[in-house]
């Protein structure tokens, strides 16, 4: 019998190509196939022609420093930093009364000692932390601001701008359209056919008209439907649509979340004997809520940035303020405007993308680890 | 009061009271105070002439035209930004979503960025950027960007020449629309005969065979039937041609720029949502990864990605009513804006300008859920 045995080794296989490394690397993510390089030179040449355009103009060409418009008229000057610098006061307080503006800052403080807390998961008291922020500051804030009381003069509403009306609209917004959207939600899922009904008609049509039209009824609209003499304050209307806006939002992505809660839930909170109003508030919300926490959070993001919009009915929120200013004569230049724009863009930016940050972290800090994934 | 629906039926009595007497309460408050301002109210003012000018209109109107034409006017503007918009959005916004799930790292990166940037920044800001930042940077009229001789750039709009077709170009535009219903049959016929053989059909091909190559062929054979009106600078401005006018150009750049990084985010999870395994076994099977995802992967992904596509559409649509903040003569602009100012009648302008709006969220809803159910997944 003839055995089939190798007498001489076998050569050695050549050493496996790079696994690791940045060629490797890059072998593998941009240049593995001839469609995969020429994507990669595309992606590249994008680059080539924003990136450094963007970085001469807001850098290299840009003026940092000067005290008028004649620092920014050089040729060829990039973005007008100064300009920025020389108005932060007004970006922020609009034209509230300079002796006044500590009432805003401890308003604005205030309320982050309230909210920094809050937000950190590990920091305890949070019922007691929720409760002062949602009772005594409101009023606290309100007091501050408009003043006319305790000695403090009073400040029309005529003179907030800038981040502060921002601030303002987009929180007094979020505080109102939650609880409001909760109630609507529940209304439209109600059993009691006429409380579903006017729920549904005022969920869908404040969702189904643009929000500069809701702006445009709340300025021109309803004085006519005030008793003669009752006048509203123009800002106070502004924050009434608003808030009568985003709630019907909020309905929607509540609803949701209600509806992701299973049957047997219900089922099991009736079978203990609560009453609707316990079940929903021990039982129920609490799943719902944390399943729409992006939902919720988004709503809070498209809130703020539609903030914006107010400057159409004549606030001058903090872009208002912005762009109030490019018409001051002494920061006239060809860069003023798209500088301005350009730093209104950024802090829109770090905000807005700061609570969808956040809102991921909670959401994975909440996971109770109920998802199929 | 102890019995369950004794009690429901109380507290929606309460209710139904409380809103009618919020309903009452503002009908004769507004009945009075209109009284009182001397403002006419009813619909009449719809025929009273309107007497201003508006810069972009695609139906006839003067400054001796009624308010009700100056409304329908501002309608069609808002409709053609839609349009166009919603065209442009969804582009941009499948090109980026796809491209968030390269295999390309650097392509990769740049949709994720796109789409961070666009969505934090509110849309107003995307308006004036173009508008007053891009657009306004752009030269007069004498210091046209050219192109060619026939399109012009300047801080008026952009200029195109505008056809004109001469004899037998109406055939020509026929044979067009013929191809265009015949490529939509023959889509149809060899989708049919896929799902019973198995064929393929190179329906591509005959498309463009249909709608492009035949009506090409007939115009070169009857000598190309077609002028140019181009536009030429007379004076301080150019005449003659088509002009797309800056408000315009802004908006549709804002809101599809801006709308695409939704949709952008829309189309990726789609086509996450989509089951590797689907993947694996049409690779299984043999089939190409071009016809996988073809064939395979986007039309499940479609059935995720169309409800909130839907949205998105609605939301660029109403959106476009931001117009009012550079003036662009859309219906917010032009009706809720000028003819308010000049009429006073708020009650019945913004009745009849929400209203359209809402029909237009209505028919869109009603036209995607036909859709959607047409392509929702049929289980059990």
């Amino acid at each position: 019998m003839q055995a089939f045995v190798r007498t001489e080794t076998k050569p050695a296989l050549p050493p496996p190509g790079r696994t690791k490394g940045v060629i490797a690397w890059m072998q593998a993510n941009l240049f593995s196939s001839v469609s995969n390089t020429l994507l990669t030179l595309l992606g590249a040449y994008l680059l080539y022609l924003i990136v450094p355009s963007v970085l001469d103009w807001a850098l290299f060409s840009a003026t940092f420093t000067g005290d008028g418009r004649e620092a920014c008229l050089r040729d060829g000057a990039g973005a007008c930093w100064p300009f920025i610098d020389a108005k932060m006061d007004q970006f922020i307080y609009g034209r509230y009364p300079l002796e006044e503006r500590w009432r805003v800052d401890w308003t604005f403080f205030l309320g982050v000692a309230g909210l920094i807390p809050m937000l950190i998961p590990s920091v305890p008291y949070k019922l007691w932390n929720a409760i002062y922020l949602l009772v005594p500051y409101p009023v606290i804030a309100f007091l501050l601001l408009t003043g006319g009381t305790f000695g403090l003069v009073e400040v029309e509403t005529s003179f907030w701008g800038g981040m502060l009306v921002t601030l303002v609209v987009a929180i007094t917004g979020i505080v109102a359209s939650l609880p409001l959207g909760i109630l609507l939600a529940l209304g439209r899922r109600s059993e009691m056919p006429i409380i579903r009904m006017l729920c549904i008609g005022f969920i869908e049509i404040w969702r189904g008209v643009p929000l500069i039209t809701v702006l445009f009824m709340a300025s021109v609209m309803l004085p006519l439907f005030l008793p003669e003499g009752v006048t509203f304050d123009k800002l106070l209307r502004c924050l009434v649509a608003v808030a009568l806006f985003s709630s019907a939002y909020m309905a929607e992505v509540v609803r949701g979340g209600l509806q992701a809660v299973p049957r047997g839930q219900y089922e099991g909170a009736q079978a203990l004997g609560l009453n609707y109003w316990k079940m929903m508030v021990f039982v129920i919300l609490p799943q719902a809520l944390k399943t729409v926490i992006p939902g919720i959070v988004n709503s809070f993001i498209a809130l703020f940035k539609d903030t914006t919009l107010v400057l159409i009915i004549g606030l001058f929120d903090f872009l208002g303020i912005i762009q109030l200013n490019f018409t001051d004569p002494e920061w006239s230049t060809p860069q003023t405007a798209i500088t301005g724009y350009v730093f209104a863009a950024m802090i829109y930016f770090v905000i807005c993308s700061g609570m969808s940050q956040y809102s991921r972290y909670m959401e994975r800090r909440l996971d109770t680890g109920h998802r199929n994934d | 009061m102890n019995d369950p629906r004794v009690r429901g039926i109380v507290y929606q009595l309460l209710t139904l009271l409380v809103v009618v007497w919020i309903g009452v309460e503002f009908w004769t408050n507004a009945v009075s105070n209109l009284e009182r301002a001397n403002i006419a109210s009813g619909f009449g003012f719809l025929d009273t002439t309107a007497g201003f000018g508006i810069v972009q209109t695609l139906i006839e109107y003067t400054e001796e035209s009624s308010y009700g034409r100056a409304f329908f006017v501002g309608l069609f503007n808002t409709l053609i930004v839609a349009f166009f918009g919603i065209i442009l959005a969804t582009v941009i916004g499948f090109l980026v979503g796809i491209g968030s799930l390269s295999r390309n790292w650097l392509i990769r990166q740049i949709c994720v960025a796109y789409v961070e940037v666009m969505r934090n920044i509110p849309l107003l800001l995307h308006l004036f950027f173009w508008y007053f930042g891009v657009l306004r940077a752009v030269p007069g009229p004498r210091e046209s960007l050219n192109f060619l001789d026939s399109v012009f750039v300047n801080n008026r709009g952009i200029y195109f020449p505008r056809p004109e077709g001469g004899d037998g170009f109406g055939l020509v535009l026929i044979l067009v629309a013929i191809g265009i219903a015949a490529s939509f049959f023959i889509a149809r016929w060899a989708r049919k005969r896929r799902e019973q053989t198995g064929q393929p059909f190179p329906v591509l091909y005959w498309s463009l065979g249909l709608i492009v190559g035949l009506p090409l062929a007939v115009f070169l054979l009857l000598g190309m039937p077609l002028t140019f009106d181009y536009p030429a600078l007379k004076g301080f401005n150019f005449r003659g041609g088509i002009v797309m006018i800056p408000e315009f150009i802004s908006l549709v750049l804002a809101l599809s720029i801006y709308t695409a990084g939704f949709i952008a985010e829309n189309v990726r999870s789609g086509i996450q949502s989509v089951n590797k395994g689907q993947t694996e076994a049409a690779y299984a099977l043999g089939i190409q990864p071009g016809p996988t995802m073809r064939l395979v992967i986007i039309p499940q992904a479609m059935r995720v990605i169309i409800p909130p596509l839907t949205s998105q559409y609605l939301n660029l649509t109403k959106n476009s009513s931001l117009a009012v903040a550079i003036a662009y003569p859309d219906l917010v602009s032009v009706f809720a804006g000028t003819v308010l100012n000049q009429t006073g009648q708020a009650v019945e302008i913004l009745f009849l300008t929400m209203s359209v709006y809402l029909t237009l969220s209505i028919i869109t809803s009603i036209l995607m859920n036909w859709y959607n159910s047409r392509i929702a997944l049929v289980e059990r």
